[in-house]
């Protein structure tokens, strides 16, 4: 686990690959990479365990609350996207257990800007119908007009921010 | 046989997930100070890839559609435009603040990340808060719905391919442009860099 990682992959080489699993994935499917539904079942599945019957009335997650909310596409290859995380890190030897942030932020303020950042982008993903996988990469790929819409929201919204995160990432 | 094969299988979902998972881990798009260095300009990582792989994976379906190998249509969403776009902004919002978006957090967590375990517990709080919020936001959620399946080269009226060329040359442009600036603002962030911060901050939490 410790010892020098491997250096990233080329980001071109790391892009055509990543469209040939995406091109990969709709020739099987029929559809493209996702990840924010798995999200949406997971709070629907919470939501039926903390307060089931006001889960199961709400007309937005109410749908998915049931025996079921985890079981679909998506759960899979969730933990599928985990799974390759994990391999591709140990096998690399950049597995590293601990908090990412900004040089000199203290960790609690690091947990506190995840915490922020994770209610906003949940928020937004079910807002947009989707994030930068489903929306972004498998939207994009498809040339949808909501594809690029939502990327041009997403580089607009997150230069602007990080103008005020800034010294915090540095 | 027909292309695609509309097979929904779990085993498919694992497997089509674990390469997903191998090329974003690979890449580097799960080390959240690399995916927000896109936004100061340091790390044009964010951008490269998804580009490429965008450019690729057309061009893919486009090739294989005219020599008839797909014949079947893919999903392709119709959009909102307001919901579209405003849903995107507090994507990149969310994304600068807390450093990941829900499948680049799969993967940080995967390798280690205990930030991006708290990232994705949030999230699920934010599908709560949007499921509350839903009969008031139902409105604007619905609101300037577009042609379904629309397309840029539909709306453009050019050919695929044409939209797909341009998309190259973005990508191109942003190979070029973006390899300068990570040039002079000290990056792009290598797998080597992201080790000794943690040895300092070790040092000052002890």
């Amino acid at each position: 686990m410790h010892g020098e990682p491997r250096p990233f992959w080329h980001p071109l080489a790391a892009g055509v690959l990543l469209g040939l699993v995406l091109l990969l994935t709709f020739l099987v499917t029929g559809h493209g990479l996702g990840a924010s539904g798995f999200f949406t079942r997971l709070a629907a599945a919470v939501g039926g365990w903390l307060a089931p019957a006001a889960s199961a009335a709400n007309a937005y997650l109410g749908p998915y609350v049931g025996g079921a909310s985890l079981a679909g596409w998506i759960t899979w290859e969730i933990l599928g996207v985990f799974l390759g995380g994990l391999i591709g890190s140990l096998w690399s030897g950049r597995f590293r257990l601990g908090v990412e942030g900004g040089r000199s932020q203290p960790t609690g303020r690091r947990l506190a800007y995840a915490f922020l950042g994770g209610i906003l982008v949940g928020f937004g993903s079910r807002l947009a119908r989707g994030c930068t996988s489903g929306l972004g990469l498998s939207g994009g790929a498809v040339l949808s007009v909501g594809g690029f819409l939502f990327l041009a929201g997403f580089f607009a919204a997150g230069l602007l921010v990080m103008q005020a995160m800034r010294k915090e990432w540095s | 046989m027909s292309l695609p094969a509309y097979d929904g299988s779990a085993w498919a979902a694992l497997v089509l997930g674990i390469l997903f998972g191998l090329a974003l881990e690979g890449g580097g798009l799960g080390s959240p100070r690399k995916l927000t260095a896109q936004f100061t300009f340091r790390d044009f990582t964010v951008l490269k890839v998804m580009l490429t792989a965008v450019v690729t994976c057309a061009l893919g379906l486009w090739l294989l559609r005219s020599a008839g190998i797909v014949t079947g249509g893919v999903y392709i969403p119709t959009p909102y435009y307001w919901a579209f776009l405003a849903g995107g902004a507090l994507i990149g919002a969310g994304f600068a603040v807390g450093g990941y978006c829900p499948g680049t957090s799969t993967v940080g967590f995967a390798a280690g990340r205990l930030d991006a375990l708290v990232f994705m517990a949030d999230m699920v709080a934010g599908v709560g808060l949007f499921a509350g919020g839903f009969s008031w936001l139902e409105p604007f959620y619905t609101a300037a719905q577009g042609p379904e399946r629309q397309t840029m080269d539909g709306l453009l009226g050019l050919p695929a391919w044409a939209v797909i060329l341009a998309v190259a040359g973005m990508t191109a442009a942003v190979f070029a442009v973006g390899g300068r600036l990570e040039r002079k603002l000290d990056g792009p962030i290598s797998a080597s860099d992201l080790v000794p911060v943690e040895k300092n901050d070790a040092e000052v939490r002890t």
